[in-house]
This record gives C-alpha cells, structure tokens and sequence, in this order.
C-alpha cells in the first residue's frame, strides 16, 4: 500500500474523559484516498471524539494517529494537516461564526493567504456549486437551519481540502435538504469520512459502512446492497424480511 | 434582539463610507458635548437634524428612539432644576427651582439629542457587521472589533437559548414569584446560560481553528472613498468649526 494513498490510519487509539470514562479503546481505522466511508454508532459511542482526535482538538490517550502518512501529535502537526482537511461540524452555529455568509467562506481561504480578491472569488464560486447564488450578504444568524447547514458545508468547501469529515449532517434537517446534501456528496470527487446515526442517510452517501461498536470500528460492509435494498423499498417501514 | 431598522436604505448617509461615518460621528459628537454656550448648541442640534433629514430614516422608529432617549433626560428635569445652586425662579412646596439648574437640565436635553440623532443619522445606518469591519479599517484594535463582531452574531443564539431554558421552565408550569424557588430558577437560568455559551466559544474556537486560524483575522471588505465621501468630510468639518467659532467667539466677547 502506498503510504501516500492513505489518508487517515489510527493505531491502537484509547481515548478517556477526565473523569476515567473510555470512550475508545485500542481503535484501528484505515481510510484511504477515494473512499467514501460512513460510520454508525450509537449516542455517546464516540463518533465525534473520534473526528476531534482526527482534528487534533483532542489529543488521544494511547495510540498513534497517522495523516497523510505522517505520524500527528503535537499542535504543530495537526495545524498543518488542518489545511488539508475539511471539517464541517454537527452545529452549523458553532461553525458559521461570522455576521454575512461571504465572510464565513471566504475566512478559510484568507486563512490560507489568499487576497481578498481572490477569496471573495472563490466564496461566490464554492456558493454557486451549492446552488447558494445570491447568498453573499444574507446574514448568517438570520439563515434558517438548512441553509445554514448548506453554507458550513460551502464554508468548509471553499478551502478545497482533499479529506471531508462531516459529523451528523444530517442533524435537525428537514427532507428536502437532506436530499440535497445527499445529492452533492454523490457529486464530489474528494474522500470523505461521515459520521452519523442514520443508516438511511450512510446508505445514500457512502460506499462502505463501518460502525463503533464499545469503543472499537467494526467493518459492517458495502453499502451497495443496502442501496439496492433502499430503491427496492420506497415505503422501508412496513415490516419485512430478506435472505442473505 | 438587535433589529437594526435603520441600517437599509439608499439614502446619501447609507452610501457613504462606513469609515468616514463613524469617524464624522466621533469628530462631530466630542465638540459637541464640550459646548457650554446656546448658540453654538443649537447650531449642533440643527445641524443634527439636516443630517438626520439626510439619512430619510422611517419617522416612526425614529420617534420611538427619541422618545426612549427623552425620558431618560425627563429624569433630569425632575432633578437637576431643584438641586442646583442660584437664583431662584420658582417654588413647588420646599423646593425651589434655580435659573442656572435650567439651563443647565435644558443645555444636556439639547446636547443629548444633538449627539443622538448625529449617530442615529451616521452610525445606525450601518449593519453592524459594517460598522466593525470600518472599525477595523481605521485601525481599532482587533479584540475590540472581534469582541463586537462576535458579541452580534452569538447574542441571537444565546437569546435563543434563553427562549429554550424559559419554555422548558414555563412547561412544568413555573411562574415567577417573590420566593426563594423563584430567584433559585432564575439563578440556574442565568448559570445555565454562561455554561453554554462558554461550551459554544470553545466549539467556534474549535471550528475556526479547523479552518487554519491562528489568531489573526484578514478583513475581506476593502473600502474606496468617493467624491461624495470627500464633499460629506469637507461639510462635517466647516460645520464642527462653525460649532467651535461660535462657542469660542462667545468666548472672548
């Protein structure tokens, strides 16, 4: 395997809380590039700490994190791998932190040293893609929740990072945004990772389906099977039975 | 929470600079409030009320601000006309009302207003958000400006969060009362609300540096100064001259 195709490799990784609650104990995960993976789990699992420690917003009790093939554990490390990374987090009002919707995508992209000019080109473009045209000056607080969602999507977009990791996207949406969510990943070229507890949506988004079973990632399998499953199946919720 | 009723429009006060704006309101608002001499107050008040005109603000928000500001002063007129020193011009009971005490009490309400519709008319017509990248723009401080910026955009989720904890208290059926229950509930209300609003700092501290901030912020608004920025610039200050002739002419006579 070449140690530049695979993005994400965790080793052994424990995680526990202050007050000595493990929440991820000896976990292994490989992603590599062009994968598009979705990841279960329960409440409380440790889904989001799993991205944080990816992120490098915590740092893990035992084990080695691997990005881009390198070994990441200091602040410095995980500064740089930052840039490289898109992470859109489960509450768009803690991402989209800036008063109009042009400054909050552009902020990445000024971050990164681009002009002003050049940032504001690139926020209108990675808005347009999201069919969010006309958006640049509404007021982010003002956005209704799915809009909201939309915009931290293209606030995270706009730095064209190689590696997507979305925690619970689909949160507090209403149908027809989730549908256009879903729509855009299935558009996208970039590897990403998705964390969430709605199989229906995994199923939709990814082509492999892992979990987190008591603080470990267990593979669950390919979600083409689901997929067929879900087409066959408009109405999933009338009881029914399938044979291997 | 914040409604900003005045910051759209197309006014001549709208298509201004931001930064010629909130730097006409300081330059203006100091001398103003230094005068002692009527003439030189009144001058201000007109000429409050001619960039106020300028700005086409809706008439009725425009009331209901004054109003607001008007009562606050009322208060004044309750006290300051029966505590001052000097020569009395009328008794109500024990209390006896001097000359200079209303002066003085009319002097502030003029001043007041003077200074209040200068702002209402330059800085209120202005999103917020503007006004701190203006800020930032004339070089104040970057923490005073992030605090602003911030301060706008998380005060709705707090208030929002507030709504939330009020309905949840309100559905076990809590009414506030004179009691010890009743200043616990708020208590934990308010504790509550600080609690939160530290996790939510941490969680956009968290996602600003998943976006590769490092403590500086690059401001994307990048202003240009028009001829009507110029010829505003070029009034504002014969008019903050006018104002300090006439109080220094006063003066010297």
């Amino acid at each position: 395997m070449d140690d530049r195709d695979t993005l994400i490799q965790l080793k052994g990784v424990g995680f526990s809380y202050g007050d000595g609650r493990a929440v991820l104990s000896s976990l292994d995960f490989t992603l590599l590039k062009g994968q598009r993976v979705g990841l279960i789990g329960f409440n409380g699992s440790g889904k989001t700490t799993l991205l944080h420690i990816l992120m490098g917003l915590l740092r893990p009790s035992a084990g080695v994190v691997r990005l881009f093939g390198k070994t990441v554990s200091k602040e410095k490390d995980f500064v740089e791998a930052r840039r490289r990374i898109g992470f859109v987090f489960q509450n768009a009002d803690d991402q989209l932190f800036s008063p109009t919707v042009i400054e909050d995508v552009a902020f990445g992209v000024l971050n990164q040293g681009k002009s002003p000019n050049e940032a504001r080109g690139i926020a209108i473009e990675t808005l347009e893609k999201l069919n969010l045209k006309g958006f640049e000056d509404r007021l982010t607080h003002r956005l209704s929740g799915g809009e909201k969602k939309l915009v931290s999507l293209a606030t995270v977009l706009a730095c064209r990072p190689e590696l997507l990791l979305l925690d619970e996207p689909t949160t507090g949406l209403d149908l027809e945004t989730c549908g256009r969510i879903i729509e855009f990943l299935n558009e996208l070229s970039i590897t990403y990772l998705i964390v969430s507890h709605e199989y229906d949506f995994l199923v939709k988004t990814t082509r492999e389906i892992y979990s987190i079973q008591k603080g470990a990632v267990v593979y669950n399998g390919d979600s083409s099977i689901l997929h067929s499953h879900y087409h066959a199946h408009p109405t999933g919720d009338i009881l029914h039975h399938h044979e291997q | 929470m914040i409604e900003e009723v005045f910051a759209t429009g197309d006014s001549l006060m709208h298509r201004l600079d931001p930064r010629v704006r909130i730097l006409a309101a300081l330059a203006y608002s100091i001398p103003v409030a230094l005068v002692s001499r009527p003439i030189p107050m009144i001058l201000a008040l007109v000429l409050s009320i001619l960039i106020t005109a300028l700005a086409r603000l809706q008439v009725k928000a425009l009331f209901k601000r004054l109003i607001v500001v008007n009562s606050i002063i009322l208060l004044f007129w309750i006290v300051v006309p029966f505590t001052f020193d000097g020569e009395t011009i009328f008794e109500i009971g024990p209390l006896a009302a001097t000359r200079e005490g209303i002066i003085y009490a009319a002097s502030v309400t003029i001043k007041s207003n003077a200074i209040f519709l200068a702002f209402l008319a330059l800085v209120a017509t202005m999103p917020v958000a503007a006004a701190g990248h203006a800020m930032q723009g004339l070089g104040f401080p970057v923490k005073v400006v992030t605090l602003l910026l911030l301060t706008y955009r998380y005060v709705f989720v707090i208030e929002e969060e507030y709504n939330r904890l009020l309905r949840a208290i309100r559905i076990r059926g809590f009414k506030a009362r004179t009691s010890l229950h009743t200043y616990r509930t708020y208590a934990y209300l308010i504790g509550m609300l600080f609690v939160r609003s530290w996790d939510r700092a941490e969680r956009v501290h968290q996602a600003m540096k998943c976006r590769g901030f490092e403590g500086k912020f690059y401001c994307l608004t990048q202003y240009r100064v028009s001829l009507e920025d110029i010829f505003f610039s070029v009034a504002m200050s014969v008019g903050v001259c006018a104002i300090g002739m006439t109080e220094w002419m006063i003066a010297i006579h």
